[in-house]
């Protein structure tokens, strides 16, 4: 299958390891992979901000993008939800366009549950809410974990309730978004995890920012990173490699990389 | 006052938060198991959700079959443009008698009706009402301990939304209702009158909410504070923020909508909210408060628009807009920004951002944007 992957604006810059593992994931399936370098963002910041013509100009540059392809996945469950549910909202034209979240594609597309992945670590999901109330992805992300080997899965309390991100909340009403955040990592930590994942970069780099803040030593990760994982690869090794690979570009000039 | 600035002291107050939090999870079990007791709950907040947009779409007919059928039993009907006309009529009705017991509901609390028990000497009553029937001009009630058999002046006052136009319509709402409000199949008394009352119906900007035809959603509430119950942030926050109005997710749609979105509170009550959804879920009349929410954002964002001084974050959105516009702003954007990003950071995370985003640090890390981003790997993978 050729598959049309859109990472994401957010995800591009701060979690360039998500499109990578997704892309991975799906190659490894056995399907051609095409990134249009000229996909920038869907317009969900703009839209759930109220900058309505921004927004639906950005949509329409997405629609511009990804018309010839008949399949498109994304890492991020907003941004699928924005595409699905807020376009049509903006302009009817640009209903009915094939944009699928990573996990739902994998499940109700390709029809696999084991994705042949391999993740070594104690492991919690955090359902998000565009993903839980909008996609209505029920349990497909923790169907695909079951199956991921070494992968022990610890169920979150209270999982359902959202993690205070909201986009512009977390700043606009930073306190209560603490507050909120707060309580999620509380229930993060009693499960006893050493890692917290979900099927959105955005509110993962909610819940991750304050895990750090806090010095918790839980990380926050993608979905996708877990279902991209092998056996046989040693826990951070690539991680490791990429943070040599990246000093060693400390030293070149900006032109080259 | 902004609602995040109100929400502050709220948020200290470790006491009703605990409760909150309590009587929240209670409250989701109860109504939980409420609506699974029903085996046809979808279909009936449907049916719930039709004839609320069905009486909103008519209301003009419906008000004036209501009026007709309230003056053919021997009631009168006042109507009030704005809380202060609502006031000034139902102190005309009293006549001076100090002894006036309150029945409230959320249109009393609008009008700021302050809360008196009827007494055995009261001679005169106001009633919030629940819902008004038209057909037959029927005053409804579902509030436990309360008879509308008062003798003396009955005064009901009602927003001009809480209409039903017949009873068939009725037995659906007052099955959502209880079930949606308190968890139960019914309530522990609903009381009827017919005829015999005096009823003030009050506008005070329902009008201006109906003509949108976006926001009239809003006006299919029936009162049930489920959405409430499920929401994070009116868990946290509790009612004091959302101001004089309602409490709540619909109180975050409605009083932006009913008093207009240029003062400081009403345009920041549309912001109250993650959009988690939450409430639409259980809302029992189906109203889409997340985009209702987003709707009054785009009004609120327009209404600053043409502003002579430009706002910090207009400034921020429209750069923003126009470097994701195409492809080679884009690539800039991204390698400078994330150039600036790197220097903030230390051992990969960034502590503290500049600006607008500086809320964001204040309680969270940002990752540090890695060297490579994703379309440069793409580019030399290829």
């Amino acid at each position: 299958m050729r598959i049309a992957v859109f990472v994401t604006c957010w995800g591009d810059a701060l979690f360039p390891e998500t499109g990578k593992a997704m892309v991975r994931l799906l190659e490894r399936l056995g399907h051609e992979v095409i990134f249009e370098p000229s996909q920038t963002c869907c317009g969900q910041m703009h839209w759930t901000t109220g900058y309505r013509p921004e927004a639906i100009r950005l949509a329409r540059g997405f629609a511009e993008v990804f018309d010839d392809h008949e399949l498109v996945v994304t890492p991020s469950a907003s941004c699928a939800a924005t595409v699905r549910t807020a376009y049509p909202r903006m302009d009817p034209a640009l209903a009915g366009l094939p944009v699928y979240e990573l996990t739902e594609f994998l499940v109700d597309v390709l029809g696999v549950v084991d994705v042949g992945a391999s993740y070594p670590h104690r492991v919690t999901y955090h359902p998000t809410c565009q993903s839980l109330r909008t996609l209505g992805l029920a349990d497909r992300p923790l169907r695909l974990l079951r199956e991921v080997r070494n992968l022990e899965l610890a169920e979150l309390p209270m999982a359902e309730e959202c993690c205070g991100f909201g986009g512009a909340f977390s700043m606009k009403n930073a306190d209560t978004s603490v507050a909120m955040v707060a309580d999620k990592i509380a229930r993060i930590r009693e499960t006893g995890a050493d890692a917290v994942c979900a099927t959105d970069d955005s509110c993962l780099a909610h819940i991750g920012g304050a895990l750090s803040r806090l010095r918790s030593g839980v990380r926050a990760v993608h979905i996708a990173e877990i279902l991209a994982s092998e056996a046989g690869e040693a826990p951070g090794a690539e991680q490791a490699g990429e943070r040599l690979a990246e000093r060693a570009m400390r030293t070149r000039p900006p032109e080259a990389r | 006052m902004k609602f995040s600035d109100a929400a502050r002291p709220q948020l200290s107050d470790h006491r009703s938060r605990r409760r909150r939090r309590q009587a929240g999870a209670e409250a989701r079990a109860r109504r939980a198991e409420a609506a699974a007791g029903l085996p046809d709950w979808e279909r009936l907040r449907e049916a719930g959700a039709a004839i609320r947009e069905r009486t909103l779409r008519d209301l003009g007919t419906h008000l004036e079959e209501l009026e007709v059928s309230v003056i053919e039993e021997d009631g009168r009907v006042h109507w009030a443009r704005d809380a202060a006309e609502a006031k000034r009529i139902i102190t005309s009705l009293v006549g001076g008698e100090t002894d006036v017991g309150l029945v409230r509901s959320d249109v009393t609390d609008e009008i700021g009706l302050k809360s008196r028990e009827t007494g055995p000497y009261t001679k005169a009553a106001v009633v919030g009402a629940g819902f008004l029937v038209a057909e037959t001009g029927t005053l409804v009630v579902a509030d436990p301990g309360e008879s509308l058999t008062f003798p003396g002046t009955l005064i009901a006052v009602a927003g001009i939304e809480d209409t039903v136009p017949a009873w068939s319509d009725l037995e659906v709402l007052l099955q959502l209702l209880p079930r949606s409000a308190v968890g139960r199949r019914m309530h522990p008394a609903v009381s009827f009158r017919t005829g015999g009352f005096d009823l003030v119906l009050l506008d005070n900007g329902r009008t201006r909410v109906l003509a949108d035809e976006t926001g009239r959603s809003a006006l299919r509430c029936i009162h049930c504070s489920a959405c409430s119950d499920v929401c994070p942030i009116y868990e946290r926050t509790g009612p004091r923020p959302y101001g004089p109005g309602r409490a709540g997710p619909i109180g975050a749609v409605l009083t932006p909508q009913l008093r207009g979105v240029e003062a400081p509170l009403e345009a920041s009550l549309p912001f109250a909210s993650t959009l988690c959804g939450a409430c639409a879920d259980v809302c029992p009349v189906k109203i889409d408060i997340p985009g209702l929410l987003v709707h009054l954002r785009g009004e609120v964002v327009e209404s600053r628009r043409n502003r002579p001084v430009p706002a910090p974050e207009l400034l921020l959105m429209r750069g923003l807009a126009w470097s994701m516009g195409d492809r080679r702003r884009y690539e800039h954007t991204l390698m400078s920004r994330a150039r600036w990003a790197r220097l903030l950071a230390r051992d990969g995370r960034i502590r503290r951002l500049p600006g607008l985003f500086g809320k964001w640090t204040d309680a969270r890390d940002l990752p540090a944007p890695p060297r490579q981003s994703f379309r440069a790997w793409w580019r030399r993978r290829r």
